[in-house]
């Protein structure tokens, strides 16, 4: 009876972990295997290098720098997806009518395909574009959007931002539509408004979703690779080559797959912080055996 | 009074943010409506198209095979759906309701793939793929399968679904087994029912995840009979470069469908995306 038991819930199993194991299990065990050898003379003669690849890669500048411009990039893009969506979340949640044409308008961005999105702000990007219009009508120099080293940061930043607000501030809503009404009601009792009635009621309240969004906000941000690719390609001067910018260049471009492997796993690394946070503090909940 | 002004206030900023999400769209949109004696550079810029034309649209349907490209992104978009469905849910299953040797092990393994993003480890998948034939080198269908199997099945889908059994009480499977059901048909045709609502949420959000997905179509795909509409886009953005008419015709026509997607099921993701957990 037990091992008929058994059986039964290891056929359920069955399929998705042979999908795991295949694309996923070997895979990573793969990634760390690859990173201790070096393709680059011979890609059919690797030879074992231990953590060479590693060490190469700290010492190289063009890799530090990708992963200082990634950390640069998360901290553009994280504080504005925690706050503003939450600050839209709030407005929205009000009795106000048009509500729900509101949240499909904001909505939008996140299901329209990251590429279209990023051909979209590449043209409002141009030199003669739309955006450079109004920075010269406030009197300004016109700017080097994907063009000046500078700037071109902050421009992919904003075309992740334009994408993700609308998901976050539907994260928050739920959070919000789930706060007992009545906890507004005591607070109006206490002669509380406003500001102070949020900071009282509702912060306290989705202070868990506020630590959800950041860590799961941080964890994408880590990750951006396609609106570089469609944009900017990791220039100018490399000032917006990311991490996974750098290992798709190096495995798929230059074949370096040694390297491109020691690459993901210290990616890995930074991602995984970040999951283990959210995984077994802000969601414990939901995981639990 | 006060609470009128405040009222307006809100609907002010809110309005803002909408133009706001609405004008790289309409900016594009604008582009691809103007005919070639229109300067699309003009100073200052124009919004409602002078030289109204819909040329633009049809060049870039005649130059591109956009038609392609969508049916090649439905199918995968289709099939990935599917098959995160029936997967996700065999899999939740046992791990929501059976207990069995090496439950924990099943899933903190799965637990574990969370933690581990696509972009890391897409090199072996990428040498798995071509291990098997699945590319579009071998035909057609090999090409598909490379492009959906990777992500037949994913955390977010088994533990989404895992939870939606967890809610449904004890007893109700207790009398069907009274009855003489098996283990499949409790699950088949008693379980499977009362969780459709989190199975449309999860079948809607792997749709667009499909749909937008750019990484992996961009290693796998060589042959553009295949392309999906991803990457057939960003093709003619680097193809076209010098007329954004066509650039913007071409991403206007993308997005037609997923627009009416949403439209057709927006009260769906307006209600449960925390529950449709994370984005890829």
């Amino acid at each position: 009876m037990d091992l008929k038991k058994n059986l039964g819930a290891y056929l359920f199993l069955l399929p998705a972990f042979i999908v795991l194991a295949v694309f996923f299990f070997i895979p990573f065990f793969h990634t760390i295997i690859l990173s201790f050898f070096d393709y680059s003379k011979d890609i059919y003669k690797p030879d074992f290098v231990f953590i060479g690849n590693y060490i190469e890669l700290i010492k190289s500048p063009v890799f530090i720098k990708t992963i200082l411009n990634t950390f640069y990039f998360m901290l553009l893009c994280v504080p504005f997806l925690v706050i503003f969506p939450l600050f839209l979340a709030i407005l929205i949640n009000q009795k106000i009518v048009c509500k729900t044409l509101y949240k499909i308008l904001i909505y939008i961005p996140v299901i329209i395909s990251i590429v279209v999105v990023a051909i979209a702000f590449k043209w409002l990007y141009a030199p003669e574009g739309l955006l450079n219009f109004f920075v010269e009508k406030f009197g300004l120099k016109p700017i080097g959007w994907l063009s000046d080293p500078n700037v071109s940061m902050i421009s992919v930043a904003l075309v992740t931002i334009f994408k993700g607000v609308g998901y976050y501030m539907m994260i928050y809503l739920s959070a919000l539509m789930s706060i007992p009404k009545d906890l507004y009601e005591a607070a109006d009792v206490d002669g509380a408004v406003g500001l102070r009635k949020h900071m009282l009621v509702t912060i306290p309240h989705v202070m868990p979703v506020i630590a959800l969004v950041s860590t799961i906000s941080s964890i994408s941000a880590l990750k951006v690779f396609v609106e570089i690719y469609v944009m900017t390609k990791g220039g100018p001067l490399n000032s917006t080559k990311t991490i996974v910018y750098y290992i798709y260049e190096k495995a798929f471009e230059n074949l370096d797959l040694g390297i491109a492997s020691a690459g993901a796993v210290i990616l890995l690394v930074i991602v995984m912080a970040f999951s283990v946070l959210n995984i077994f503090v802000f969601e414990r909940d939901k995981y639990k055996v | 009074m006060k609470i009128k002004f405040r009222n307006i206030l809100t609907h002010i900023i809110l309005i803002t943010v909408c133009i706001l999400s609405l004008v790289p769209l309409l900016w594009l949109l604008s582009t691809a409506l103007k005919g070639r004696s229109e300067n699309i550079f003009a100073y200052p810029p124009v919004f409602i198209p002078q030289d109204f034309t819909l040329d633009n649209f049809k060049e870039v349907l005649k130059l591109v095979p956009i038609g392609r490209y969508v049916i090649n992104s439905f199918i995968v978009a289709f099939v990935t759906v599917i098959l995160n469905v029936i997967l996700s849910a065999l899999a939740a299953y046992p791990l929501a309701r059976m207990e069995f040797q090496g439950k924990k092990i099943a899933f903190f393994s799965i637990l574990a793939t969370i933690m581990v993003p696509f972009q890391t480890i897409m090199l072996p998948v990428y040498i798995i793929t071509l291990k098997l034939h699945l590319t579009d080198n071998y035909s057609m269908l090999a090409g598909y399968l490379g492009l959906i199997l990777p992500f037949a099945v994913n955390a977010f889908g088994i533990f989404l679904l895992r939870q939606a059994f967890l809610t449904i009480p004890k007893e109700i499977e207790e009398s069907a087994v009274i009855d003489g059901c098996n283990s499949f048909q409790i699950f088949y045709k008693l379980l499977l029912p009362m969780i459709k609502p989190q199975i449309a949420l999860l079948a809607i959000f792997t749709f667009i995840g499909s749909w937008g997905e750019f990484l992996w179509p961009s290693i796998v795909l060589t042959d553009e009979k295949l392309f999906t509409l991803t990457i057939g886009i960003n093709n003619l953005s680097s193809a076209f470069s010098a007329d954004y008419r066509l650039v913007a015709a071409g991403s206007i026509i993308s997005i037609v469908p997923i627009i009416i997607f949403f439209l057709a099921l927006q009260r769906y993701f307006i209600s449960g995306t925390t529950e449709g957990a994370v984005k890829g």
